[in-house]
């Protein structure tokens, strides 16, 4: 569904990605992890093409993203969901029509269906009843989470999620999780998740990858991650006072 | 695409290169100006096929307009005020002071109405668009837009650039005939000019063509001022501190442009 062919991103005189090369399955959910600055808010970006690779190539089922301009991008870009770190919501606009925009702007849906999806996505995030408030007037967390409401109300087929859980408390966290999960079960969705928080990783991806110095240190299962070697992995780990098979206890 | 990635990613080797980028990125930035100031011209039409559209518009217009006036009114009177005194005061010497209707309607209607309102536009409406713009790309909120493939200058740059093209013109003229007034004012209290001869002077001089310049002139100043701020706004880095120079740049900009375009248009439509 989504790859990279030796993909280099030249930022700033240093490579921010060094010749990645990943592809992600239709259905899977794909965690990026690692430390901040390597790259991993840049690969997400490469996917939905807010950044041009210096060099290589990014494709998305089939379409070469990276060389992709005007009606073409808008089409690709329409299978898309996106969930930035700080939720990117208009400020002018109540959350409610803030998720509705998607779907007023690009549907002939009639205001009542609008309404019912939004009221839905509300609902799946936790948000119902808070939809009449402005974003200025809810929480850092609650405007991630109508961000996310936004992400999937228009039913995409890829979910890029920029930092999902980060600044949420850790039972929020855990839903946000746990509907990762639930849309790619039910809906079939792939997701490509960035993210610091490797317990939501662990519980709700497919496979893992390690972002370091613009590479992949490992990617692997949730089981093999945790029992990976690689010293970059293992600090992580340890970091995050998750032991070799903490997945078992999980 | 709006949201762009820089055009240079290292830094310049030297000096030379450094310019030579500098002068490369100018042109860049004027093109990519240029170009999404002509499609929000272009689609401008479109803001009246939908109610949400419609609603935009008039919440721009009232911005613009309305939230300008009280600022325009005391600018439009006081320009007439000065210019009615120091030309009255010059042509007191030579006792024609009566003529000073005549003076103040031309340079109202010709420079001083489109000119006054341009400066004041450019500081509050231009610096508010930049302001907001730019805020919302460092908040990613138009990046999020373009990922929702809605076009950043359809949703957010046409409706600002139709209520500047419409409002510009009327603030001008608006900003004229309170000059107007104004300088009658002090014609009749300073200089002694009977209010009904300093109307009559005024009105043999005002001419169509002089109006219609004048509003040419003021259309094309909300142009150039909602062009350079939207193109400031959508090009904003660095956060907070973007933001404000953005909204520094923005109004220097239109200002220059203001000045430079003022004198370009009285130069092609007024022979010498």
């Amino acid at each position: 569904m989504i790859r990279f062919e030796h993909v280099t991103k030249r930022l700033g005189g240093r490579n921010v990605l060094d010749d990645l090369s990943f592809e992600v399955a239709k259905g899977e959910i794909l965690a990026i992890v690692g430390p901040s600055g390597t790259g991993k808010s840049v690969t997400l970006k490469h996917i939905i093409r807010l950044l041009t690779p210096t060099s290589g190539k990014v494709w998305v089922d089939g379409v070469e993203i990276s060389a992709c301009r005007g009606d073409e991008l808008s089409r690709v870009r329409e299978r898309f969901g996106y969930l930035f770190q700080g939720g990117a919501l208009l400020g002018w606009m109540t959350v409610f029509d803030n998720i509705a925009l998607p779907l007023r702007e690009k549907t002939k849906l009639s205001e009542d269906e609008i309404g019912r999806r939004v009221n839905d996505a509300l609902r799946m995030v936790g948000l119902d009843g808070d939809g009449g408030k402005m974003p200025n007037e809810i929480s850092g967390g609650m405007q991630k989470r109508a961000g996310l409401a936004r992400a999937i109300v228009g039913h995409p087929e890829i979910v890029l999620y920029d930092e999902p859980t980060s600044g949420l408390d850790p039972v929020t966290a855990r839903t946000i999780d746990r509907l990762i999960r639930r849309l790619n079960e039910e809906l079939g969705v792939t997701s490509v998740v960035v993210t610091h928080d490797l317990q939501g990783a662990l519980l709700s991806a497919d496979r893992i990858a390690m972002l370091t110095r613009g590479r992949f240190a490992e990617v692997s299962a949730p089981r093999a991650f945790v029992a990976s070697e690689q010293p970059d992995v293992r600090a992580f780990l340890d970091a995050q006072f998750i032991p070799r098979g903490g997945f078992e206890g999980m | 695409m709006i949201t762009r990635e820089p055009i240079y990613t290292d830094l310049a080797d030297n000096v030379l290169i450094g310019m030579w980028r500098t002068f490369v990125l100018g042109l860049a930035g004027i093109g990519r100006a240029g170009s999404m100031t002509l499609q929000a011209i272009c689609l401008s039409p479109l803001l009246m096929r939908s109610r949400r559209s419609r609603a935009e518009l008039v919440r721009q217009l009232f911005v613009t307009g309305i939230k300008s006036l009280a600022l325009i009114t005391i600018v439009g009177m006081f320009t007439g005020m000065i210019l009615g005194l120091q030309i009255g005061l010059e042509l007191r010497r030579y006792n024609q002071e009566i003529y000073i209707g005549s003076a103040v309607m031309v340079s109202l209607l010709r420079e001083m109405g489109p000119f006054m309102t341009g400066i004041i536009l450019a500081a509050c409406v231009g610096s508010s668009m930049a302001a907001q713009l730019g805020t919302m790309t460092v908040n990613d909120e138009v990046a999020a837009l373009e990922i929702m493939s809605i076009s950043p200058v359809r949703f957010l740059m046409a409706p600002r650039m139709a209520a500047m093209m419409v409002m510009t013109p009327v603030l001008s003229f608006y900003t004229s005939i309170l000059g107007v007034i104004g300088g009658g004012i002090v014609g009749l209290t300073q200089l002694n000019v009977p209010w009904e001869q300093y109307v009559s002077n005024a009105m043999s001089i005002a001419d169509c063509y002089d109006l219609y310049v004048g509003l040419f002139k003021a259309m094309i100043f909300g142009i150039v001022i909602t062009g350079v701020s939207c193109y400031e706004g959508f090009t904003t880095t660095q956060g907070a501190v973007g933001v404000g120079q953005a909204t520094r740049r923005s109004v220097i900009t239109s200002i220059l442009l203001i000045l430079i375009l003022g004198y370009i248009i009285t130069r092609l439509f007024y022979d010498l």
